[in-house]
């Protein structure tokens, strides 16, 4: 009897405050997206009311920003895919006596504050910093193109900062593949590249899967980036998000496009799990 | 004599095409150079930056200086903020690491009923943006009126970063030997004192990393903690709200400082776990 009930009592404080802490907020949430402002006004008071126009409105009004998140987030997966995963087969295949040291290269750029990095590429993209002249020197950049307050900073900044885990994830994949089913598939005349794409990447693809949700996730809410590193036109959700809570005050908007945001991101990170077929997540 | 040997096993190779070859063997290694370079490029800016005498604005380099290092809380504010984040990111990382613990060696060790339910109440928090979670958070604390500030905070890190220490925890469960528990309860340990000698300490570097994770995860956060904390500012918020004017030289010597003092530990750590490992 003991053993049965081990697991729950286990499980029960960090599952009571989750509960608390999580779902009930979230509940919350979707309480207060169908809300009416009290008389239609600006008092900032609202009404519990059944208004599912509330979306609609939402949505119709800030679609373009909802499209930005997604293709912002995309890229910024892609970009950080296509530069972590050499690095991480680097790192779990040609490593050697250094992986260890090379994995704390990895996280260690997350000590200094994320913020601090993304104002420090600010500073170094922006007109005060060394790369803007020189490439108008050479005449890369014509000379009122900026490279900071564009849509490019942006993606680039979320590239940056979820590199690392995208990185990881990647490395223990790739390092849990045995090297004797490389060393077969050499010994069966597969030449470099086909044993890359017919044994290393499908062996490797549990931490594809982990490191682009880990990093696509965190990008489509993301707003610091858009606002540190972007302008006005380059607003994302998480922006106007931000704005309607803590500045307009008008909760029902901002938690219509919270909650519209997490069930989009959920069914697509279902959707993905699913076709990717990969089941060990957590 | 010697040479005709050479030049008989080896064939003359020009050097460009020495170099190419060299190349090509370690494209993934010179690869990886330009990708640690990447990473690192802000990192060392924030550094170099932190000796600029720079007064208010630290934008333009104006002259290198140890004023900063010497009074690292000489700008407003910005200790304060320092104090608040490590007040925040302690109590955050303990909390989180004993709840997320406990979880984890029920879903690692246990197969109950509601397994799988409670994996899915794991992955949720994680797949849920930053954003949400302290949008509906700040809202269920208005509902109860509760002000937002340190408290609030501190429980919003916690949902975040209970997710990260069960992931940790549970993969160093999955990776134990299960030999050496039947070794312990062999040698008549009874179930108690095989976890405390045997099961505790093996796992406990797990731990160690998920506490590790726990707090710089916290000590990092800016998009829940500006939901939930209120008047209060922790450094990350100072960051923010001060990029606009240009961030104090302070903070980058703060950054720094914690970049350093981190990798310290981390090293540690590692040299400690080799050592152990030699010596088992």
């Amino acid at each position: 009897m003991r053993k049965i009930r081990t697991p729950y009592l286990l499980l029960l404080p960090g599952f009571a405050f989750l509960f608390t802490f999580f779902i009930l907020p979230i509940m919350n949430l979707a309480q207060t997206s169908t809300q009416t402002p009290v008389g239609g006004g600006d008092t900032g008071e609202f009404e519990q009311t059944l208004r599912f126009s509330n979306y609609i409105d939402a949505f119709v009004e800030n679609k373009e920003q909802f499209g930005r998140s997604f293709v912002y987030a995309t890229i910024a997966t892609l970009l950080a895919l296509a530069i972590a995963y050499p690095l991480a087969y680097a790192i779990a295949l040609k490593g050697g006596k250094l992986k260890n040291f090379m994995l704390i290269l990895v996280i260690a750029p997350f000590f200094t504050s994320f913020l601090l990095r993304t104002v420090a590429w600010k500073q170094i993209l922006g007109e005060e910093g060394f790369v803007v002249p020189t490439l108008r020197t050479f005449g890369i950049i014509g000379d009122s193109t900026t490279l900071t307050s564009t849509s490019f900073a942006v993606v680039m900044g979320m590239t940056y900062n979820f590199l690392p885990f995208m990185t990881l994830p990647l490395y223990a994949s790739i390092d849990r593949i045995d090297p004797r089913t490389l060393e077969a598939s050499g010994d069966l005349y597969a030449n470099g590249f086909t044993t890359f794409r017919r044994v290393t990447l499908p062996l490797s693809m549990p931490g594809v899967v982990a490191g682009t949700l880990l990093t696509f996730i965190p990008a489509a809410g993301d707003y610091v980036n858009a606002a540190i590193l972007g302008s006005p036109n380059t607003k994302m959700i998480g922006n106007v998000i931000e704005s309607r809570y803590l500045k307009i005050v008008d909760y029902p908007t901002a938690a219509a496009l919270s909650f519209t945001l997490m069930v989009v991101i959920l069914i697509l990170v279902t959707l993905y799990i699913r076709k990717a077929g990969t089941e060990e997540l957590v | 004599m010697s040479t005709k040997i050479k030049d008989a096993t080896i064939p003359h190779i020009p050097t460009s095409a020495r170099i190419s070859r060299w190349i090509g063997r370690n494209l993934i290694r010179i690869y990886a150079v330009f990708a640690f370079t990447y990473l690192f490029i802000p990192v060392a800016y924030t550094f170099a930056f932190s000796f600029n005498d720079s007064g208010k604005s630290n934008l333009i380099w104006k002259g290198f200086t140890l004023d900063n290092w010497q009074n690292p809380c000489g700008a407003p504010e910005v200790c304060t903020a320092l104090v608040n984040s490590i007040k925040i990111g302690f109590l955050a990382t303990f909390f989180s690491t004993i709840l997320g613990t406990m979880i984890a060696f029920a879903i690692g060790r246990y197969s109950f009923k509601g397994r799988s339910t409670s994996n899915l109440m794991i992955f949720l928090p994680m797949a849920t943006p930053e954003i949400v979670l302290g949008a509906s958070l700040l809202s269920l604390f208005l509902v109860f009126k509760i002000n937002p500030g340190f408290w609030p905070t501190v429980i919003a890190h916690v949902v975040f970063c209970v997710s990260f220490v069960v992931v940790t925890v549970k993969a160093r469960i999955a990776s134990l030997d299960p030999r050496l528990e039947q070794a312990a309860m062999d040698l008549y340990a009874n179930e108690r004192e095989t976890f405390r000698r045997v099961t505790l300490p093996l796992v406990a570097p797990g731990i160690a990393a998920a506490a590790l994770l726990a707090f710089s995860l916290s000590f990092d956060d800016y998009i829940i903690t500006n939901f939930n904390s209120g008047t209060l500012k922790t450094f990350p918020e100072f960051v923010y709200a001060s990029a606009a004017r240009g961030i104090p030289a302070q903070a980058n010597v703060i950054g720094s400082a914690m970049f350093f003092l981190a990798l310290a530990i981390v090293i540690t750590g590692q040299i400690v776990g080799r050592k152990r490992k030699v010596s088992a």
